[in-house]
């Protein structure tokens, strides 16, 4: 168990010393200094020169958003289209079916915002064409995105007064080439060292022990599952995901994957303080965000590895922990690890099953996506970090006797609005769903669909509940891990969980970049000892008690009749 | 400073009753939408009614017993009240604050000047005060009570402005010049003085801030709008929650009854900051006023808050009026006696602030138990005959006396007594030269003394700095203000000066537009800039500045210019206004982290209440231990009421600020209003569900 828990520690602070100076290269690519990867520039130019792109241009906020939506847009529709039809494409080895259009519409705007739900499998549900060049494609290009808007808000908060958030095409393909790319390669090359499959042959048969033949899905897996995990996407080639002993092969691979999720958006918040010039913020947003996700760290690990309480009634020993839904060559505690960490930074991918984790510890991961913030999705969870610094500024701001400013940029009644405005989306979205769905399930189980309501759950009561919400949550957050009891591929699930997508998606984007866009513009306000510094103790405190004060108010009837009444009923 | 506070009592009987029955007709719907928190919860009121009526004509009991119902609506209707008292008690205390000040202006005669048409004689005619209108003129002599605000065109008169200052020292105002503002109300204590009239009737300044106080021309300030915003959209997510409640309930088989549903939603909604909000904006210009500062729009006592550069003037704010002798230096050769005679008779009939001070000092030196009053009869009845003194004049710029004996006496600025002395063949005594060189890099005047055209010695006169104000400078220092002495002086005397009282920089020289363009640079650098002024000429500065406050004494033009009016004319009054600017600032963000801070608990009590018959394992989250689900749901929403009069007097007074640096003061009002919102409704809810135990 000590060597368990000692793993834990190590990978996470493995993963902060490496996110350092990740963060101190990030900030220098985008500040066009001399990096190791300059020889990635003739072929940033020949897509600058194809694409027809000046990447010098400046673009204030609008033009920004204007550039992300509309090739987010085509994006889409390639998607779409390529799902539906890809059983009449080429590099099909397997032979399988094209997706049905709600499903496709679903899994094209999951991949599109880096969302990853997938209500299919991957051995059966995709081709390696479109895996390849739907999924991996989206994969790079949504976190590309994601990276590109946090630049944005990182160009905003540098200059005093500023219409020029960043040309987004130049960051797009910056964070492609300079990052994601490079990044990608060193954990795919270890992974295909470790076990994991880079092949274009198809299924290979095997026979087992007992004498029986078996089937089983391969293809070029290593590089996918490496952007998966390092773009916060989640979405796995195979269907069990990181618990696949093909994607996920042993407990090194295991390290490297968990440290993968977390490296990026750790390192995009050290970034900000080298980018910025402004080391002490990100510190204390870092400090924050590292308490809340310690904290739920501790808890997972605490339960998961305490075990079952039934179990325990009937008097069976489980030294080990919780094992159910979990492998054997991670070990419960590691498993608890990468259940927070995944929900933190909105990756979604899982080395064990969610569904199966102990009653509060499924309560965490379900808090850890509703704030979803905690280092969060490539650069949005910092965007969505700074909705809760406005809200913090703007309380505290008045509790010091001052115009609320941030960054020398007085906050007022057009940014609250906006960021009061994504912070309702949030509540919005995850209750309105989780209440049709329960609606459902209430008053009309019987309704005739080709999956009736009452066919949903797998699990009654309490946990039946939190199935539905975990569901939304993990939409909402773009995270896309679910608790895998629900029966979700079916239209009812595809469109509403689609819809909240793209609406959680680009609505927590569009928000702080105008509110950026909105407060860069204004006069800038020097300093002075009024003036409530941003970069202290005490407001990283002002914020975290925002963060938490916040989410607890929306959520806590919904986790109460989750996770807690099932948690005090096994008790 | 004899200030007469106008203290009104937080509860006058009188006060109370007005609000009480204001407070039933804010009720109405139409008033109760400017404030969408409140407004939300008069709807659950009246579905609760609703729902009271619906039983008691159908008597179905699937919604609760009907006496239970029927209390959750009046406890609802309270809390409305609640609000509304709190907003009619701030406005009836503003109102009578601004009504005490009215009763100076009532209905007295007025000599109104008829202009000379027909007849070739200005004619004078006694009217009420109330027919005068804008340019018209009327005279005031000796105990005529001024019936008008108005501007001095002819005259020069004592006047008694207690009724308005509090202050019982006689002001003089005369005609041109900065101080010819006359203010209705107060009464001429000696000459004759011919005023226009300013204003119409019912415009003055102090009608303008009753309006504002009485919410008809009341405009939400930027800051209120914002946390509006905010509010609601607490507002809304609490709708969210309470909604979506009803699938979840549904999905648990729980059955949720109307009132324990519009108990959640009253309770989590941030009542306790949305019903104190407008008391609290009200109170913020009612203690502008007490202060005696008519502030013109709710917006400049918030703009205070912010202020970064505070313009000062010298005289009067940083020093006290005026210059004081503080030392002799007499010549090699003349003893300190012989020197303390002549610099007396020069003085004697020197009327100036500095002449006087000359004759103190030397009294003191004198003899420094003796009067000051027997000290210049002794001097003066030496001799029999009457003395011929020189008046100071512009071109000698000096002045003095010539003595029985023929000794002349004279005393002015160095180069003027060393032109004299030079005239006469006489030379400067190096140490005098020196002792003036010395005076001057300390920030002193000398005025230098020569009898028969010998120089005789130096007077150093310095400016006195009024006592506590380093400290005051200081606490604008911690408070991120930056403070700016304007003067007429040198440089090298203002520095000395700028560095003696602490402030952080200073304008020397200054001329009007110096103070405008000062302004206009800080403006510039994203400051916000504040300033006191008087003199027509300082109108444009005073309009340019964020917050430009006029003395009552200065003229129209600067009064028009700025957003407030001092009516004490008291130049450190700019201080006050910026102190009660954040604490209006600090009221509203401590209470909205209070109110939002107390939602914790009441969660704790509601959520088990609800679900206790069919989730029997959510008794753990019950960690008060409150009795019965009904109990737990009447001591949430009676702890959500009374919590509103508990803090009309905080609202009314004002959070206090404190000048400790701000992440200093923020770590404070989170400790007291963010960690004590969490944990006092734990208590008071226990508390009345202990009470309420005792009955149900």
């Amino acid at each position: 168990m000590n060597t368990e828990l000692f793993g834990v520690v190590i990978i996470f602070l493995f993963s902060v010393l490496l996110a350092f100076p990740l963060g101190k290269y990030i900030a220098r690519v985008f500040k066009g200094e001399r990096t190791i990867t300059d020889f990635m520039s003739p072929l940033e130019r020949l897509i600058f020169r194809l694409g027809g792109i000046n990447p010098a241009d400046p673009m204030n906020w609008k033009q920004f958003l204007k550039a992300m939506l509309s090739i987010n847009l085509l994006w889409f529709v390639y998607a779409f289209f390529a799902l539906i039809f890809q059983d009449k494409l080429p590099m099909n080895p397997d032979g399988n079916a094209g997706q049905t259009p709600d499903l496709a519409f679903n899994t094209a705007i999951s991949f599109l915002v880096n969302c990853n739900l997938q209500h299919y499998s991957g051995e059966s549900g995709l081709t390696y064409f479109t895996q390849l060049f739907v999924v991996t494609f989206l994969q790079f290009v949504s976190a590309a995105t994601g990276i590109a808007a946090v630049v944005a808000l990182y160009n905003g908060l540098r200059e005093k007064t500023t219409n020029n958030l960043g040309n987004f095409w130049n960051l797009l393909v910056k964070s492609t080439t300079r990052i994601l790319l490079p990044l990608s390669l060193v954990v795919g090359i270890v992974l295909a060292f470790n076990g994991t499959p880079a092949s274009y042959d198809g299924k290979d048969t095997i026979t087992t022990l007992q004498g029986d033949t078996v089937q089983v899905s391969r293809g070029p897996a290593a590089g996918m599952i490496a952007i998966k995990q390092l773009g916060t996407n989640g979405g796995g080639w195979f269907g069990a995901n990181s618990a696949h002993p093909l994607e996920n092969p042993n407990y090194f691979t295991n390290i490297i994957e968990t440290i993968a999720i977390i490296l990026i958006p750790i390192a995009l918040v050290f970034a900000l303080g080298f980018y910025i010039n402004r080391k002490k913020l990100a510190y204390v947003i870092f400090g924050v965000m590292t308490f809340l996700c310690v904290l739920f760290i501790g808890l997972n690990v605490y339960f998961e590895t305490k075990g079952n309480p039934e179990i325990d009634k009937m008097g069976i020993a489980q030294h080990i922990g919780n094992m159910e839904g979990k492998e054997v060559r991670f070990g419960s505690a590691a498993t608890a690890l990468w259940s927070v960490v995944t929900t933190s930074t909105s990756n979604g991918s899982v080395n064990g099953m969610h569904d199966s984790l102990m009653p509060l510890s499924g309560g965490v991961v379900l808090l850890d996506m509703m704030i979803n913030a905690l280092y969060g999705g490539v650069g949005v969870g910092l965007l969505n970090y700074y909705i809760f610094i406005i809200i913090a500024v703007f309380i505290s701001g008045l509790m010091v006797g001052r115009t609320p400013e941030f960054m020398g940029h007085k906050v007022e009644a057009r940014e609250v609005k906006i960021a009061t405005l994504v912070w309702l989306l949030t509540a919005f979205l995850v209750k309105a769903g989780t209440a049709l769905a329960a609606y459902m399930v209430a008053h009309h189980p019987d309704v005739a669909w080709a999956v009736k309501p009452s066919a949903w759950l797998n699990n009654p009561s309490y946990h039946g509940f939190s199935e539905m919400l975990y569901e939304f949550t993990s939409a909402n957050a773009n995270n896309g891990s679910g608790f895998e009891g629900l029966g979700d591929n079916n239209i009812f699930w595809n469109v509403t969980t689609g819809i909240v997508l793209i609406l959680a998606r680009f609505i927590p984007i569009i928000g702080p970049l105008a509110i950026v866009g909105l407060l860069a513009n204004k006069k800038f306000i020097p300093e002075s000892s009024g003036t409530l510094r941003t970069d202290s103790i005490t407001f990283g405190a002002m914020t975290l008690a925002v963060i938490v004060i916040v989410n607890a108010l929306s959520f806590f009837p919904a986790l109460a009749l989750g996770p807690l009444a099932e948690y005090f009923s096994i008790k | 400073m004899s200030k007469r506070k106008r203290e009104i009592k937080l509860f006058e009987p009188a006060l109370v009753n007005t609000a009480i029955k204001q407070s039933f007709v804010k009720l109405s719907p139409r008033l109760m939408i400017k404030n969408p928190v409140m407004f939300t919860v008069e709807i659950g009121t009246f579905v609760m009614l609703a729902v009271v009526i619906w039983q008691m004509t159908t008597h179905d009991t699937t919604q609760g017993a009907v006496w239970y119902n029927t209390v959750v609506f009046a406890i609802l209707l309270i809390t409305v009240l609640f609000a509304n008292f709190a907003e009619a008690l701030a406005e009836a205390r503003g109102k009578a604050q601004a009504e005490s000040l009215r009763k100076t202006r009532e209905e007295t005669p007025a000599k109104k000047v008829i202009s000379p048409g027909d007849i070739f004689v200005k004619e004078i005619k006694v009217v009420p005060s109330s027919q005068l209108r804008l340019g018209d003129r009327f005279v005031c002599e000796t105990n005529d009570v001024i019936p008008m605000d108005g501007e001095i065109i002819e005259g020069i008169a004592t006047i008694d402005e207690s009724a308005i200052t509090g202050e019982s020292a006689p002001v003089i105002r005369e005609a041109g010049g900065d101080k010819s503002s006359v203010t209705g109300g107060t009464k001429v204590l000696s000459d004759r003085i011919v005023v226009q009239v300013t204003t119409q009737p019912g415009e003055t300044f102090l009608d303008k801030m009753i309006a504002l106080v009485e919410g008809a021309s009341r405009q939400k300030t930027p800051n209120e709008i914002a946390l509006t915003i905010l509010l609601a959209a607490f507002t809304l997510i609490f709708i969210i929650v309470c909604v979506t409640l009803k699938p979840f309930a549904d999905y648990a088989n729980t059955p949720i009854t109307i009132a324990a549903f519009i108990s959640l939603f009253v309770c989590l909604i941030p009542t306790t900051i949305g019903g104190l909000l407008s008391a609290i904006g009200i109170a913020g210009m009612d203690r502008a006023l007490r202060a005696n500062v008519i502030s013109k729009s709710g917006k400049a006592v918030e703009t205070a808050g912010d202020v970064d550069v505070l313009l000062l003037d010298k005289t009067g704010t940083i020093t006290i009026g005026n210059r004081k002798a503080t030392n002799f230096y007499p010549a090699n050769g003349v003893s300190a006696n012989e020197f303390i005679d002549m610099v007396v008779y020069g003085s004697l009939a020197d009327d100036t602030p500095e002449g006087k001070s000359i004759i103190e000092l030397a009294s003191k030196q004198a003899n420094p138990t003796g009067s000051l009053d027997q000290f210049r009869h002794q001097k003066l009845a030496v001799y029999k005959e009457p003395l011929s003194f020189i008046k100071f004049t512009a071109e000698t710029r000096s002045s003095g006396v010539d003595l029985p004996n023929g000794t002349r006496i004279r005393k002015g600025a160095f180069d003027a007594i060393r032109n004299i002395a030079t005239k006469a063949g006489n030379t400067v005594p190096k140490e005098v030269e020196e002792q003036v060189k010395k005076i001057s890099s300390d920030g002193g005047t000398p005025l230098v003394v020569s009898v028969n055209n010998e120089i005789k010695g130096v007077i150093e006169l310095q400016d006195i700095i009024k006592p506590g104000i380093q400290e005051r400078f200081e606490r604008l220092r911690k408070m991120g203000v930056k403070t700016v002495m304007v003067t007429g002086d040198n440089p090298l005397t203002a520095k000395y000066i700028a560095n003696k009282a602490g402030v952080d920089d200073f304008i020397a020289e200054a001329k009007p537009e110096d103070k405008m363009n000062y302004i206009r640079k800080e403006q510039a650098t994203g400051k916000l800039v504040a300033m006191m002024g008087d003199g027509t000429n300082d109108a444009p500065a005073l309009a340019q500045a964020d917050v430009g406050v006029a003395m009552n004494s200065g003229t129209q033009a600067a009064k028009e210019a700025g957003n407030m009016v001092d009516l004490d004319n008291d130049p450190t009054k700019l201080i006050e206004v910026v102190e009660i600017g954040k604490q209006l600032l600090i009221t509203r963000g401590t209470l909205t982290t209070f109110s939002i801070a107390n939602d914790v608990a009441k969660y704790f009590a509601i959520v088990p209440a609800l679900f206790i018959a069919s989730i029997p394992a959510l008794q753990h989250l019950n960690i008060m231990g409150l009795k019965s689900p009904e109990s737990a749901i009447l001591s949430a929403i009676i702890f959500n009421a009374i919590i509103i009069p508990m803090l009309i007097p905080l609202a009314l007074k004002g959070v206090e600020y404190k000048p400790i640096g701000a992440s200093a003061l923020l770590r404070r009002n989170l400790l007291i209003y963010g960690v004590g919102g969490v944990i006092v409704p734990f208590i008071g809810i226990k508390l009345i569900d202990m009470l309420l135990a005792v009955f149900m």
